[in-house]
């Protein structure tokens, strides 16, 4: 469409923009640089359509309301930065145990501890899949543009809803403070997901059955259904178990409902793969200046390519090591000390040459650096 | 005085009340001790929900963790036994969601007080529309008998093995100079008055706390020497003072006593229809 009406805005509020699209209509969240704005736009925003914004008391309690408002049936986030993530992970972890969709926006900042609240950070990868005690498996995604803010952010909320699980957006504060013009989508352009609700009968409901695709149908409450919700190991009607033969059946099915359906949470951007002997692997605001590297050095002939991971967790590992089979070479750049790098390593092991590019001083990579990178590894 | 055969037919009537309120499918016994005045209140709570005529499913129970946190697993309503201190700010999220549902909490000293202390004062503050309901035990029971944050100067505890330092916080003025705009304490010897306690707290529009005083004479019993059940409701009986009389009383003689009684009724703008207010002057999809 043509004449479509464009914006000039800043990532975190494409977020809410994107959020609102997928059907959010909950927000709870304690302020936190360099995330507020997305609590400030869901603030301005949610009451025009009918939505609930409140502000808690701190982080624990911003995870904890927005569990209780899906459990009731609203699609609920949060978003907060490193710092706050921290106070989060334990309740996280109760979304986990209780296959609760929810979405939680890290607008990282680097660390440990109180970092660098204006600066940006690739550094909570990892804590965004191990952050919580416990085993499970985590869906994560990161966006690199202002429009993917929003577009990554209408995925998320699909996911949690079809997984029936917690779902991080990883966005790197160059993107979240990045003003950039967007498309918002006219309804209907992007599929939108709704948590799959039980049609049986209340006293046949069994609200976390094992189904042929992982993910038990979820009553709101007060829809009729009266179930027990507990974070302690529990059966297939939520009541507690110690017994064996019930509690590995349910860590199963935390991990399982995921990675048997992997293909359907993957999503990555792929450019001059085709005949590229070296290639680029990052994800976030990285990515953009991958790509601006990878056309500079194909314009000195240079055969490198470009792979941007959109879905962090769980990690491509089938699709990576395709499009990477012709390589030789693979470099990824990261704003950490070698995060993703260790999973990059793990797929590839020796078979190829891994080499990185990471900044941790606050400031982003830019392409001539990358490109410096590209000329050392030749 | 009640015949032996009227009392029989009144204890079947409450316990074919009890009855209808338990949860099918859950196994029992339930996980606390034998005497333990959690059952009272659980109880209290169902004649009271059962006297107001709410449906089971526009009850929502919503717990954290210890003991009494257990207790709406047992109850035929939507029950959310969530992570330890943080009941409130999760039943903040599912009244705030719908607020039609009738939202409950039940925590307790520990719960409460300790951990869910910053949720306990901005819930109170909010005046969001939920009854919380705190078993006081004085101690922590499902850990094994460590001094909590209602642990009395001196008494003794696991933690506390030569008598508590600590001052201790009383939980019903707590609520009060938070925000509450109900209070009232009672003990499991009190039956009576805590269904009709916690009657008034679902009835009342804002954030209501019932101060539920139970005897754990697993632990707090033993370790100060208080001896069984029977024994601590007895002294319970002896401890409360009505809050009419307690206020022409002075502290020293107020010393080791309990305040029974509605402490606080007051009415105050509730939370979730002020928001509303913002939603119907704002709403643009209408």
């Amino acid at each position: 469409m043509a004449n479509k009406k464009r914006h000039l805005m800043l990532g975190n509020l494409a977020c809410v923009h994107g959020a609102i699209y997928a059907g959010m209509r909950f927000f709870a969240g304690y302020p936190i640089t360099p995330s507020t704005e997305v609590a400030e736009g869901c603030a301005r925003e949610l009451p025009k359509i009918g939505g609930k914004f409140i502000q808690m008391e701190d982080e624990i309690g911003s995870i904890a309301a927005i569990i209780g408002a899906s459990i009731a049936g609203l699609k609920s986030m949060t978003a907060t930065s490193g710092p706050g993530y921290s106070l989060m992970v334990e309740n996280i972890g109760y979304a986990y145990m209780t296959e609760t969709p929810v979405v939680i926006f890290n607008v990282q900042r680097g660390g440990p501890s109180t970092g660098m609240p204006t600066k940006g950070s690739q550094s909570d990868t990892m804590q965004a899949r191990w952050g919580t005690h416990g085993d499970y498996t985590a869906i994560a995604v990161a966006p690199s543009t202002v429009q993917e803010c929003l577009t990554e952010t209408i995925r998320a909320f699909n996911l949690a809803e079809r997984f029936r699980t917690p779902v991080a957006v990883l966005l790197d504060e160059v993107i979240a403070h990045s003003r950039e013009m967007i498309t918002i989508p006219e309804k209907g352009e992007y599929e939108v997901f709704d948590r799959v609700k039980p049609t049986c009968k209340p006293e046949d409901y069994a609200p976390f059955e094992m189904t042929p695709n992982g993910v038990s149908p979820m009553a709101g409450f007060g829809e009729g259904y009266r179930y027990n919700v507990t974070g302690l190991t529990h059966d297939p009607m939520g009541f507690t178990t110690n017994n064996p033969a019930e509690v590995s059946p349910k860590l199963d099915k935390l991990r399982n409902k995921i990675l048997d359906y992997r293909d359907e949470t993957v999503k990555m951007r792929t450019e001059m793969m085709d005949d590229a002997e070296v290639a680029f692997i990052s994800y976030g605001s990285v990515s953009r200046a991958a790509l601006q590297a990878v056309m500079l050095a194909r314009k000195a002939g240079v055969k490198v390519g470009t792979v941007q991971l959109y879905t962090i967790w769980p990690f491509p590992e089938k699709q990576l090591a395709e499009i990477c089979s012709r390589c030789k070479k693979v470099i990824v750049g990261e704003l950490n000390m070698g995060q993703i790098v260790l999973e990059v390593e793990r797929i590839f092991g020796k078979e190829k040459e891994i080499h990185t590019i990471q900044r941790y001083d606050g400031e982003f990579l830019t392409p001539m650096q990358l490109l410096e990178k590209l000329d050392e590894v030749l | 005085m009640a015949t032996v055969k009227e009392t029989d037919k009144a204890e079947k009537q409450k316990s074919d009340v009890m009855l209808q309120y338990l949860r099918p499918k859950k196994k029992f016994p339930s996980v606390w001790c034998a005497g333990c005045g959690n059952g009272a209140v659980m109880g209290a709570i169902i004649r009271a929900i059962d006297k107001l005529g709410y449906t089971k499913d526009e009850v929502v129970m919503v717990s954290g963790i210890g003991c009494s946190s257990r207790l709406p697993v047992y109850l035929d309503f939507s029950s959310l036994h969530t992570t330890h201190g943080r009941a409130l700010p999760y039943a903040t999220g599912v009244k705030f969601a719908k607020p039609h549902l009738k939202v409950i909490v039940i925590t307790g000293d520990g719960d409460a007080l300790a951990i869910g202390g910053n949720h306990f004062i901005h819930a109170c503050r909010r005046n969001i529309d939920i009854t919380a309901i705190l078993i006081n035990n004085f101690i922590y029971g499902m850990t094994g008998g460590q001094g909590s944050p209602t642990t009395p100067s001196q008494a003794f505890s696991t933690t506390t093995p030569y008598g508590n330092v600590e001052k201790h916080f009383n939980p019903s003025e707590l609520a009060m100079a938070a925000g509450a705009t109900f209070v009232g304490r009672t003990t499991v010897y009190h039956v009576p008055q805590m269904e009709k306690m916690i009657t008034q707290a679902l009835e009342h529009k804002g954030f209501s706390l019932v101060e539920a005083v139970s005897n754990c004479h697993t632990y707090f019993g033993r370790l100060n020497r208080q001896g069984d059940p029977v024994a601590m409701l007895k002294m319970f009986k002896e401890q409360a003072v009505p809050a009419a009389r307690a206020k022409n009383m002075t502290p020293e003689e107020l010393e080791g006593k309990l305040v029974t009684g509605v402490l606080l009724d007051i009415e105050k703008t509730e939370f979730c229809d002020e928001y509303q207010k913002v939603v119907d002057a704002h709403r643009g999809d209408k």
